[in-house]
């Protein structure tokens, strides 16, 4: 550790009411048996712009969203969506795991992924219909996938899977999204329809929260920035929390050279 | 037994009891490859042997009740009560050892499997000393028996699981949701836990209603080789349900014709045997995923690889190395017996030239599109691309 530095505010200027505030977490400490990942989180995350959590291996990013989702068990703390309990909130919520989370040799084709982000609202124990395939198939268009509907997912590459689980959350139609890693393991055809999906959801005034692990992309693509390694090492605008001493308390020094070139351009 | 016997047997016009005991043998073995194939899909196959291993005391249990009670030890109801009971009691056992221990799933499956079992075998051993009626037939359980089933008790085993059937395709879409990705179920408010309890409990059904036909030591293989099968077919759910269901009926209503015509035959090996060759059909010939078609398509990829290769060799005017490109292009008239190309292997050399150029031409000058479009390996540019980007690479390669 080098220095102890100020964690930046953590809102925007205008103080928001609290029915408007997309995320709130306070408290939250989670641990895997007996070892503690996150300690003591506090983090309200802002209104308008998209949201970079960054961080290096095991600081617990994942875990974050995870136990925000109610995914893993939280010791302690306390998370609300747009002023209620997440519980409460589920249909304002949308997801996008990580890739490697799920079996892609399952018999589903990619249409049949993508409908899964509307059985929310088409509800317990009633069937898919054929408009609900329309608006899935929309939702692929959206990602330049509307040509492999019909293909097993398993026969997708890794970024085609990828844009498919974007796909299924836009379905979600939700006002506040997390992503694990969406950016992880892409191409660029991927990382372009990626960006324009991040790019819209902004414009239509909806929240997205997401765990990003490339350095050199972080300002491109995102406003706000949660810097975690266990605990909030930093959080605020990316123009003035994103900074080389605010990075290199959260990767305790590591990749100093590195990351100052980073931030630097940024 | 006559062909016509058989033919009688088959077609329902054996009596009416033989009718309702296939009905029922057949309905079993739908619900039980139905939720076979979630039970796959989750990745609980062991645990449904643990379940029907775990029966097998609680069949012991309800038959010394039944006596008790002043009735027939041969109740089936109270008998699948009791075994109903303890498979609950197995599958607690597993969780509560999984969630408290570091122990795997695996050994906790394997630890109380065998515990269960055991304890069945000293009760059962326990009952054949006892100076009550109806002993005899306790070993069905064991590996079933169709032939000796009431008329009652198939209603009883038909008639439950066709409710197993219901109930599963009622809920289709929520067991397929937890199936694929449990996070992004909880995620967005589904009862992960609950659904994953629902569907356990129409294993257990099935489990428990099979015991008397299947026994419970194979009725594992009815709820697991059929959706097994299913899956050379199809790589669409709603198909390999319904493929699963099929097998696991036509399972069920073989076995017991057999377990008819024979009674001495077991009909649970049976069941599991037809289960077996229909299983061993798909591995070979489904054109899916078997095994006969992946090796057909294997050999054309390779075929094709050969051609393209040989033709690009024509075209320099090499000597063909590979001897199965000498083989394809012989088979095609492409070249003569002294390898010399002939008129349509010349065009098809120039042809396969012009490929190559324009693909390594598009690699380079739009190497992302390229990457994330891979689908070009072996198919010709104008089908895959564009015919106006066609037309710019044959103006850049001119030119180069």
């Amino acid at each position: 550790m080098l220095t102890t530095p100020q964690p930046s505010a953590t809102t925007a200027a205008a103080p928001l009411a609290e029915a408007d505030r997309p995320l709130s977490v306070r408290g939250l400490t989670v641990a895997y048996h007996h070892k503690p990942v996150l300690w003591d989180v506090d983090y309200s995350a802002p209104a308008g712009g998209p949201i970079a959590i960054v961080g290096p291996n095991g600081a617990g990013k994942s875990t974050f969203i995870r136990a925000v989702l109610g995914l893993v068990p939280r010791l302690s703390g306390e998370v609300r969506v747009f002023g209620r309990p997440v519980e409460r909130q589920r249909r304002a919520i949308g997801y996008v795991p990580q890739r490697s989370s799920v079996d892609w040799d399952f018999p589903a084709s990619a249409l049949d992924v993508v409908a899964m982000g509307l059985y929310g609202r088409i509800g317990w124990l009633r069937p898919v219909r054929n408009r609900h395939r329309e608006q899935a198939l929309a939702h692929l268009d959206q990602v330049g996938m509307a040509e492999f509907a019909g293909r097993q997912i398993g026969q997708l590459s890794g970024g085609q899977q990828q844009r498919v689980f974007l796909a299924r959350a836009l379905a979600q139609d939700a006002r506040l999204y997390f992503m694990d890693e969406p950016f992880a393991g892409v191409d660029a055809a991927t990382e372009r329809a990626i960006a324009k999906v991040l790019a819209e959801l902004d414009r239509q005034g909806r929240t997205v929260v997401c765990v990003h692990h490339d350095l050199q992309t972080a300002p491109d693509y995102f406003r706000h920035v949660l810097l975690l390694n266990g605990r909030v090492v930093a959080a605020g605008p990316m123009e003035t929390t994103f900074t080389v001493a605010n990075l290199q308390v959260a990767y305790g020094g590591l990749l100093a050279a590195e990351l100052a070139a980073t931030a630097a351009t940024a | 037994m006559t062909l016509a016997e058989v033919f009688d047997v088959l077609l329902f016009r054996a009596g009416f009891n033989t009718a309702v005991v296939l009905a029922g043998a057949a309905m079993l073995g739908a619900g039980a490859g139905l939720i076979g194939v979630f039970v796959l899909l989750r990745r609980r196959a062991l645990v449904s042997d643990a379940i029907s291993h775990a029966t097998l005391p609680g069949v012991a249990l309800g038959f010394l009740a039944a006596v008790g009670l002043g009735l027939d030890g041969r109740n089936l109801p109270i008998l699948l009560v009791g075994a109903a009971s303890t498979g609950i009691l197995g599958i607690l056992a597993v969780q509560w050892i999984r969630d408290r221990t570091r122990l795997p799933e695996d050994a906790a499956i394997g630890t109380v499997l065998s515990v269960f079992f055991g304890a069945g075998i000293v009760l059962l051993s326990h009952i054949q000393t006892l100076a009550v009626g109806g002993q005899a037939g306790l070993d069905t359980f064991l590996i079933g028996q169709a032939a000796a089933m009431s008329r009652a008790d198939a209603l009883l085993i038909g008639g439950a699981a066709a409710l197993v059937v219901l109930i599963a395709l009622a809920a289709f879409k929520e067991f397929a949701l937890v199936c694929f990705d449990p996070d992004f179920a909880g995620a967005g408010g589904w009862r992960v836990g609950r659904i994953d309890l629902v569907m356990l409990a129409l294993l257990l059904a099935v489990v428990v209603i099979g015991l008397k036909t299947v026994g419970l030591i194979l009725i594992i293989a009815l709820v697991i080789v059929p959706p097994v099968a299913a899956r050379f077919w199809t790589e669409r759910l709603n198909r390999m349900a319904l493929a699963a269901a099929l097998f696991g009926a036509a399972s069920g209503y073989l076995g017991a014709a057999a377990s008819a015509l024979l009674p001495r035959l077991p009909a649970g090996g049976v069941i599991v045997l037809v289960a077996g060759a229909l299983f061993v059909v798909s591995l070979l010939f489904a054109p899916a995923r078997g095994v006969l078609a992946g090796a057909v398509r294997r050999l054309r990829f390779r075929m094709a690889i050969a051609r393209r290769q040989g033709l690009l060799a024509v075209a320099g005017g090499e000597a063909i190395a590979d001897p199965i490109a000498r083989l394809v292009l012989r088979r095609n008239g492409l070249i003569d017996r002294q390898d010399r190309p002939t008129e349509s292997g010349r065009t098809a050399a120039a042809a396969a030239r012009r490929e190559q150029r324009l693909w390594r031409r598009y690699r380079a000058d739009y190497p992302t599109d390229a990457i994330a479009d891979r689908e070009w390996s072996l198919a010709p540019i104008d089908a895959v691309l564009p015919a106006d980007l066609v037309a710019e690479l044959e103006r850049r390669v001119a030119a180069s």
